[in-house]
């Protein structure tokens, strides 16, 4: 009893000891953090509280589901017609676009299967819609509300309309991460759609912007460049929209040009989604042809000076046309291996 | 018994409404300024009833905000452990200033709060965040007389006096 109330006497309770256990909680949480950071293991306790956590997103999210039900209930006549109306040439625009695209990915694919590519043009996707979570200050992250149920992986790549929005980092079972292009640890590698210039572009410190930091000084760079996503790495399929490059400076060093680019997508007003099903190809170089051509009895003499390239320069007048049409072809498939 | 069993699930039932205020996005421009409720709502109930927040539950509140925003685990339970160690160290003198004085006193400790973030998130390996990074202990100290004022009506008309 008497030593209870010694305890709780507030003249001396923040004593020594509080001292104490301060340092000791304080310890216990150094050691949390460089345990995860380390090991990364948030992601397995989190999967495993996830029947408690996934409950609360979804409630948190709430707020801002009910914001914009509101804002569609109360939208005057007027808006809705005119979004309606400009969602309807939008539609037909794209419809248009696309009737002319059939023809040209039926012409591109008989082209590609001469080729013997193996790219496709076809999209395998799943809708997702955001939940609206804050994930803490200065953190690009969004939260989307497919999971492991629904086959989500991590690495897989997000997208919208416009262009690509970022890649998951955590699955729980029926929730899932997203980390944005924009954010400071995330970097993309990309194409300068006019050049075919290779570099990587990163998220930036202040949040909305990508920036470039290792462009070569003699490249050509201007602002208004579109950035495609290059397809090297692996993560991310080529071809699809990043950016566009607003400007272009020297770093302080004078060794590198550094670009800002503003994201294609809408990062912060996207509602829906799309994920992508199917990862870039693999990098490293592709599998043996299969052996075409006549039997080897009717091969020449592998002695003899090889006889392909010669004509080449005698007649630049036959052969321009026919090189000139396969040449982009090949320049794509080969220029990713250096 | 009963008035007992109310005051701890009135006390339960605000923290965790400090983690979903916490989760809870707001508009894009604003982001900025939204300010650390769990640290405010713990702040309110250190000064009120200093016996019963203690830092093992800070740490624990903490770790469960960590939970909720799965970035590095830790990091919250420190923030918030160190704070509640210096609000409960000059709680007597802290009750007693008024409300203005307690605003600025509100003030810096959530700007240190800010800097023990800061720090951690620099010694991980991220860079230096913008000055909007600096708003938000503003918008805090701002909110804290209404804090308190709601806070103290609500529990002056629940009857969850302290016996």
């Amino acid at each position: 009893m008497a030593l209870n109330r010694d305890d709780k006497s507030p003249l001396f309770a923040p004593g020594v000891a509080g001292t104490l256990r301060l340092i000791v909680y304080l310890a216990l949480a150094c050691v949390l953090m460089v345990l995860d950071h380390r090991g990364g293991w948030l992601a397995n306790v989190r999967y495993g509280l996830s029947i408690v956590i996934e409950p609360v997103y979804r409630i948190a999210g709430l707020p801002s589901q009910g914001f914009q039900a509101a804002t569609v209930a109360f939208a005057d006549r007027q808006r809705l017609t005119e979004q309606n109306q400009r969602l309807r040439e939008d539609l037909l625009l794209a419809n248009a676009k696309l009737n002319r695209m059939a023809s040209v990915a039926e012409q591109n694919q008989r082209l590609k299967e001469l080729l013997d590519t193996q790219h496709s043009l076809s999209l395998n996707v799943q809708l997702a819609r955001l939940v609206g979570v804050d994930l803490g200050p200065f953190r690009h992250r969004i939260v989307l509300n497919l999971g492991a149920r629904d086959k989500v992986q991590q690495g897989q790549v997000v997208i919208d309309a416009r262009g690509v929005m970022g890649q998951i980092v955590d699955v729980m079972p029926t929730t899932s991460v997203a980390m944005l292009i924009t954010d400071p640890n995330h970097a993309i590698p990309v194409t300068i759609e006019r050049t075919g210039l290779r570099t990587v572009a990163y998220g930036s410190r202040a949040g909305d912007m990508l920036t470039l930091p290792t462009i070569p000084v003699s490249a050509d760079v201007q602002a208004g460049d579109k950035l495609v996503t290059s397809g090297l790495g692996g993560r991310f399929p080529p071809g699809f929209p990043v950016g566009e490059i607003r400007d272009v400076a020297q770093t302080a060093s004078g060794t590198f040009l550094s670009a800002q680019a503003k994201p294609a997508a809408d990062l912060d007003r996207s509602e829906d989604v799309l994920l992508l099903h199917d990862l870039a190809e693999p990098a490293g170089p592709p599998s043996l042809a299969p052996e075409a051509g006549p039997p080897a009895s009717m091969a020449p003499d592998p002695n003899a000076p090889p006889a392909a390239p010669t004509p080449a320069p005698t007649l630049p007048s036959v052969t321009s046309p026919t090189t000139s049409r396969v040449a982009p072809a090949r320049a794509s498939t080969a220029g990713s291996t250096p | 018994m009963n008035r007992i069993r109310v005051r701890q699930l009135w006390f339960a039932a605000t923290l965790l409404l400090s983690l979903f205020l916490m989760l809870i996005p707001l508009p894009g421009p604003l982001t900025p300024f939204k300010p650390y409720w769990p640290a405010l709502i713990l702040l309110y109930w250190c000064l009120q009833s200093g016996d019963r927040v203690t830092l093992g539950m800070a740490f624990c509140l903490g770790v469960g905000a960590d939970l909720f925003d799965g970035v590095l685990l830790g990091e919250q339970a420190l923030r918030l452990t160190a704070m509640v160690f210096i609000a409960l160290r000059f709680r007597s003198r802290l009750r007693f200033f008024p409300m203005w004085q307690q605003a600025l006193a509100v003030l810096a400790l959530l700007l240190n709060d800010r800097v023990l973030l800061l720090l951690i998130r620099v010694l991980g390996g991220d860079p230096v965040p913008p000055a909007e990074y600096w708003i938000s202990p503003f918008v805090g100290a701002a909110l804290w007389p209404f804090v308190f004022l709601i806070l103290d009506d609500l529990r002056a008309r629940l009857r969850i006096h302290e016996t």
